[in-house]
């Protein structure tokens, strides 16, 4: 599939028309098909979208857990506008090579929440093709960037989910280009909540771009390694794969922002209200993290 | 309302296992099957035709026995059980044909039996298929091209047929104790081989469910598209896991195709379909299917361990228990013969006591008439009442049926060159090959080649087949 056509949440599929029902006959298919939603058995450790409490679990105590509290240092505002119940996208600024912030952000919900949830973290389906990654990606509760399964999880499941708009543009970024959020997809996120009818939450990240810097893009290193890009970092490539990991300890500030809600039905058919929120959307956090790279007096202390 | 069924294919597992089920049900009156091998499981009172997907003779069955539903279970999903060039003659053409056969016709309903193939295996796939969409890329392999195709002309069978309800059902990974499958021959490898790096996500269904799937979209008259698929998502791990073995990761991630044929060398055959789904596995949303209050017995989870309870006591088991041999012979004197007087083994609802009264009556009539005694054969009597039928000049003269009665006795006045053969080309044919076509003949026309064939090579296999044909016959016209 040709890059311009797959930005985060907007992956063209072809949909085929299904037999339908005739007239006369008893209707079977009920629209809202939430009650049919298979049960949690009790017994198994993974769910159905492969997430594993154990690995998860692990990766939290230790990595995770070492990270916000003794590395990054995470200092979280606003959590209250995290919904304590039902679905909500959140969207949040992106950066930083093999970023951190969303580990970091899905770590702020499960600390400093009252009602602590789970996130889903959307992920390009590059991760999907890639071995090792793709077995340990949806372990640790992320999922493939598509409308279907965004859909699934906020609607259906009502679930937490985080999405980059930028997408890889954010994480391509250069250090020279700090905090200049790229541009948000095509508005596939906006659509997305409203077609489930859940709200917007957006989310400010500031430290993640000082965490892991990139300085150069080598292109012709991605095409023969076939990575999706090479960066070169503080610690990459010279400290091999395990360099992607070497974040600097620059302190984070996660900001959390007043939820945009949409509650009626059909506003994603109305393409030029779907730009208007992205752009509001999108206008909201640049102004809040300008705002917190203002107030920060160090990049390591805070 | 009561149902009159078509299975075509009931000589596969799924074809054999629908048969069972719905015989048990009193609403469908009765059953047919269709295919062009001998049937593999055991049948109590569906009827088997020895034909394969040729259109003009399903018509005929159809319309003669006035089916009102047709289920179509042969679709091949396993590219190991046959070569890619038959599996598209069964699963493309084959459809077309019996498509065909249904068309403006007395069928109302039409169930197809898919597969999850159908949606492939790719990176950017969702996690759970739903029945509207496609797949994100054209079909790779042989089997997923020949799904697509077979469902594309099922739909436009439904477009066009509006008065059928037309139901596709896809079927996710079948496991259980009785189903033999790539999978379940993976599974039951000491150390199961996985590809490097990969864990997929893989959703199974129980055989029970899919017989009780096939049967429900019967009784309840669905219509549209379904997947069919157990809840519950499991990893490969998990499955491996559950089942009490060990992965390996033999397979390495790039240049799957060539180790995957290097296994092939050592005897594990691992079709390219099972690699898609070894790679990045599926998952279906079987929502649509729930909503129309059909129940699984089985999750997922349940299906698999119902497999590794299988596995462990299937050594034990082994060679306990004969496997079903179809014996035509023996079913048709158990359907068909009048000597049959245990109900117990009486194949086919007995008739009413008016029908036993009239039947008797006519029997009377006609025994007067051709000179048979009552209480012969059913083979004496058919032959009996024909020769009266026809007339006088062209038949032998009554003193010659008492002759006419033993088979290995050729009657005297029939000359072998007076008689044609009713078929073109009739002696260069095997002997396979006219019994298959015997079905579609007038029942004249089978007293002449019967002659014909006492007369020139005297096979008894054809005899016989000809004579079980003229039987049921004459009991279908009572």
């Amino acid at each position: 599939m040709p890059e311009a056509a797959r930005t985060s949440l907007r992956v063209k599929e072809p949909e085929v028309a299904d037999l339908g029902t005739r007239p006369g006959l008893p209707a079977t298919r009920d629209h809202d098909l939430r009650r049919y939603l298979p049960g949690v058995e009790p017994e198994r450790q993974l769910n159905d979208w492969g997430r594993s409490e154990r690995v998860e679990g692990f990766i939290d105590r230790t990595l995770v857990d070492f990270f916000y509290n003794h590395w990054f240092r995470c200092e979280v505002e606003g959590i209250e506008n995290v919904p304590a119940t039902g679905g909500a996208l959140l969207t949040s600024n992106h950066s930083g090579a093999l970023p951190p912030d969303a580990p970091m952000i899905a770590k702020a919900i499960k600390e400093e929440h009252p009602h602590p949830r789970p996130l889903n973290v959307t992920v390009e389906h590059f991760f999907k093709g890639y071995p090792g990654f793709s077995m340990l990606i949806p372990k640790i509760g992320c999922v493939a960037a598509h409308p279907a399964n965004v859909q699934r999880l906020l609607f259906d499941e009502q679930q937490l989910v985080l999405v980059f708009p930028e997408g890889r543009k954010g994480t391509e970024k250069l250090y020279k280009d700090r905090y200049r959020l790229r541009r948000f997809g095509r508005g596939g996120f906006v659509e997305a909540a409203m077609r489930a009818r859940v709200p917007i939450v957006p989310v400010c990240v500031v430290g993640a771009e000082e965490a892991a810097p990139i300085f150069a893009q080598l292109n012709f290193m991605s095409r023969l390694t076939g990575l999706t890009y090479f960066p070169i970092t503080p610690t990459f490539p010279h400290g091999g794969l395990l360099g992607m990991l070497g974040y600097l300890p620059a302190k984070f500030k996660i900001r959390f922002l007043e939820p945009l809600r949409f509650d009626a039905e059909g506003l994603d058919e109305d393409k030029s209200l779907v730009q208007t929120v992205a752009h509001e959307v999108r206008a909201r956090i640049q102004e809040n993290v300008w705002e917190m790279v203002k107030k920060r007096k160090s990049v390591w202390f805070g | 309302m009561t149902r009159r069924v078509l299975i075509t294919g009931l000589s596969t597992y799924w074809g054999g296992r629908l048969a069972q089920a719905l015989e048990q049900d009193e609403q469908v009156e009765a059953i047919v099957g269709v295919d062009n091998r001998d049937p593999t499981r055991e049948l109590e009172r569906t009827e088997f035709v020895r034909v394969g997907t040729q259109h003009a003779l399903l018509r005929r069955i159809v319309e003669a026995a006035e089916i009102d539903t047709v289920v179509d279970s042969r679709l091949v999903v396993d590219s190991v059980t046959t070569s890619s060039r038959k599996a598209h003659e069964n699963n493309v053409i084959g459809t077309m044909n019996i498509l065909a056969a249904c068309a403006d016709s007395s069928v109302r309903q039409f169930v197809y039996k898919s597969s999850a193939h159908y949606y492939g295996t790719a990176q950017d796939d969702p996690a759970f298929f739903t029945e509207s969409m496609g797949r994100p890329h054209p079909p790779a392999t042989g089997i997923e091209r020949d799904i697509v195709e077979a469902e594309a002309s099922v739909r436009d069978f439904g477009e066009k047929n509006p008065l059928v309800s037309t139901s596709i059902l896809r079927f996710a990974n079948v496991l259980g104790p009785d189903v033999r499958t790539s999978h379940t021959t993976l599974f039951s490898l000491p150390v199961v081989p996985t590809i490097l790096g990969f864990d997929p996500r893989y959703q199974f269904v129980h055989e029970d469910d899919v017989v009780a799937a096939l049967a429900h979209a019967v009784r309840h008259d669905l219509s549209g598209i379904f997947n069919v698929a157990a809840d519950g998502v499991l990893a490969l791990t998990e499955v491996i896991d559950l089942l009490g073995k060990q992965w390996a990761p033999l397979l390495p991630p790039w240049g799957t195709g060539l180790a995957a044929s290097a296994l092939r060398r050592l005897g594990l055959r691992i079709p390219p379909e099972m690699l898609g789904q070894l790679r990045f596995g599926r998952g279906l949303d079987n929502r649509k299917l729930k909503a129309t209050w059909f129940v699984y017995k089985y999750t997922s989870r349940e299906a698999v361990v119902a497999l590794a309870e299988h596995m462990r006591l299937h050594p034990v088991l082994r060679g306990a228990q004969e496997p079903y041999r179809y014996e035509r012979e023996v079913e048709d004197f158990l359907r068909w013969s009048p000597h049959v007087k245990n109900p117990a083994y009486r194949k086919q609802p007995e008739l009413s006591p008016e029908e036993t009264r009239e039947l008797e009556r006519l029997s009377d009539a006609h025994a007067d008439r051709t000179g048979v005694p009552r209480g012969g054969s059913a083979v004496e009597q058919a032959e009996a009442l024909a020769r009266a039928a026809r007339p006088r000049e062209e038949g032998p003269p009554p003193a010659d049926i008492r002759a006419a009665e033993a088979p290995e006795d050729p009657p005297a006045d029939v000359a072998p060159e007076a008689r044609p053969a009713p078929v073109g080309h009739y002696d260069d044919l095997g002997a396979d090959e006219i019994v298959s076509l015997l079905d579609s003949l007038e029942s004249t026309d089978l007293l002449a080649l019967r002659d014909h064939e006492r007369a020139e090579r005297a096979r008894p296999r054809i005899l016989a087949a000809i004579d079980s044909v003229l039987t049921r016959r004459e009991a279908a016209a009572r």
